[in-house]
């Protein structure tokens, strides 16, 4: 036995069954990464699932306490040490754009309906806190205009100007998703995340960060062309 | 506010233009007789009608009269396209269907005319979406050429009474069968399923009715696969007529109160079956 855990406290499992909940709703298999104070789930599945990948973080302290008894044997496939290199926490990529994102539900709504009139979705936004999602077919197109927003701000961890600074506020910075990916992102979230932000680099890829009180999520949709 | 995001000003030329604060009470009638994807506008100085049709033998007119909007327009005498209603739906419910209290969605809508798209601005909480809807060639209407003159008989219900009826109706049955008749049994629906045939009856002194007009011993077969999608209409209604011609062409009315107590009306048109025989009344 190299790894025993138990979680006792209704409110930690409630909390935990949520976050399992979430990620089940992104996707059916993804590793897990046990360390001495973290729990690490990850998905990175380069081209199998259209390219997105998570990062979920959870740390230690919210899922102990102490006592029920139940046991599942889950089927694991154990992770080579030699391959762990392959799943490391992502790294920030170097935006064009970080802007906080609406309020889940209204932007929830949009995306749901949004989805049956179209594949893919653009999601556009500047660094003066304006955000749009946008659908095209030769039917019909929508548009919905999200504002007042505010963008995060970045420290620059090595003092160097990032794609993001000296960049003209109005200029929008767009990225064309599967919307199916975005909808099951937003349909994960059952309840509202401390802070939820997204980072475009443009035409490149978008990137989710949404944070609760003690789990992290980062979600990656790379573009379509 | 990008320039795009803004709805045209009132002067400019549109056909059809008009602002409803509650874009609930276009969508909820729209529903009503959204069985097919595409749907017929007509508007007129007196305002909205949208017509769905199937199979030539059915209709559905919803009507939203132009006092229900804050501001309603229409250029010429009347402008009719054809219009994807599902898309149509999706777009009026793009802030969601669930109505929280206090919160409703604006609408504005726009069409500069024939070939044009249908423009829609919708706004709650600050959020704009616009929508672009393209409009296609209006179909050729079926005319059931139903005027009160040709009414053979007419009975008015509390839609309530109907309801589960209708809700329980046994699908099974190809037909639903209505009788209506000055003396007994009044009024009748019947089923032929499965398993069994299924009446009920409603007698002409019962509460639910409020009106009674049967002339003449009336029996018609419908076919319960177009009928069927009436029951949204009668879900939302509080009263509906039901009259019927010489033909045994069928006419049922509904009356919808919105959520601001202003009253619209959904009507349902259906030609009866063409195959039953006398041995089998």
């Amino acid at each position: 036995m190299r790894f025993r855990a138990k979680i006792v406290d209704l409110a930690c499992l409630n909390h935990f069954s949520r976050i399992i909940n979430t990620i089940a709703k992104l996707a059916k298999t993804c590793i897990l990464r046990l360390t001495v104070c973290k729990l690490y789930f990850i998905l990175s599945d380069k081209v199998a699932n259209g390219g997105a990948s998570m990062w979920c973080e959870l740390s230690q302290p919210s899922l102990s306490s102490s006592s029920r008894i139940v046991t599942h044997d889950i089927p694991v496939g154990v992770i080579p040490r030699r391959m762990w290199n392959d799943f490391r926490e992502p790294g920030v990529p170097d935006f064009d754009v970080s802007i906080y994102l609406p309020v889940l539900k209204t932007m929830k709504s949009v995306v749901e309906r949004m989805k049956n009139l179209s594949n893919f979705i653009v999601i556009e936004a500047n660094l003066s806190g304006e955000m749009n999602l946008k659908i095209e077919t030769d039917l019909v197109s929508v548009t919905t205009h999200f504002k007042d927003l505010g963008n995060p701000p970045w420290a620059s961890e090595d003092g160097c100007q990032s794609s993001a600074q000296g960049r003209d506020l109005e200029s929008m910075a767009e990225a064309r998703i599967d919307i199916k990916k975005l909808q099951q992102l937003l349909a994960g979230q059952q309840v509202n995340p401390t802070k939820a932000l997204c980072n475009i680099v443009h035409k490149r890829i978008v990137h989710f960060i949404l944070l609760h009180e003690e789990v992290s999520l980062q979600y990656f949709i790379p573009a379509i062309a | 506010m990008p320039f795009s995001a803004q709805p045209p000003a009132s002067g400019e030329r549109y056909a059809l233009s008009a602002s409803l604060d509650n874009a609930r009470h276009l969508s909820s009638l729209l529903r009503a007789v959204h069985f097919q994807d595409h749907a017929t506008c007509l508007a007129t100085a007196s305002g909205l009608r949208v017509t769905v049709e199937d199979a030539k033998c059915i209709q559905a007119n919803a009507f939203i009269q132009a006092e229900i909007f804050q501001e309603f327009s229409v250029q010429e005498e009347s402008v009719m396209f054809r219009i994807s209603l599902s898309v149509l739906l999706d777009c009026l419910t793009i802030f969601g269907t669930s109505s929280l209290p206090g919160t409703s969605t604006a609408l504005r809508m726009c069409y500069r005319g024939y070939g044009y798209p249908l423009m829609l601005f919708l706004e709650e909480g600050g959020v704009v979406t616009v929508c672009k809807i393209n409009t296609q060639e209006p179909d050729e209407l079926l005319d059931f050429d139903f005027c009160s003159t040709k009414v053979v008989n007419k009975i008015i219900l509390q839609s309530e009474g109907l309801r589960e009826a209708f809700a329980e109706l046994d699908m099974t049955s190809e037909v639903l069968q209505i009788t209506m008749s000055p003396d007994k049994p009044y009024f009748r629906l019947s089923t032929f399923g499965n398993a069994g045939s299924a009446h009920l009856d409603y007698p002409r002194d019962s509460d639910l009715m409020e009106a009674f007009h049967c002339n003449q011993t009336q029996t018609n077969r419908y076919k319960v696969s177009l009928l069927k999608p009436s029951t949204k209409a009668l879900a939302l209604s509080c009263k509906v007529s039901i009259r019927t011609d010489a033909q045994g062409f069928l006419s049922l009315q509904y009356m919808i109160r919105n959520e601001d107590g202003q009253i619209c009306f959904v009507e349902y048109y259906c030609c009866p079956d063409e195959n039953i025989t006398e041995a089998e009344l």
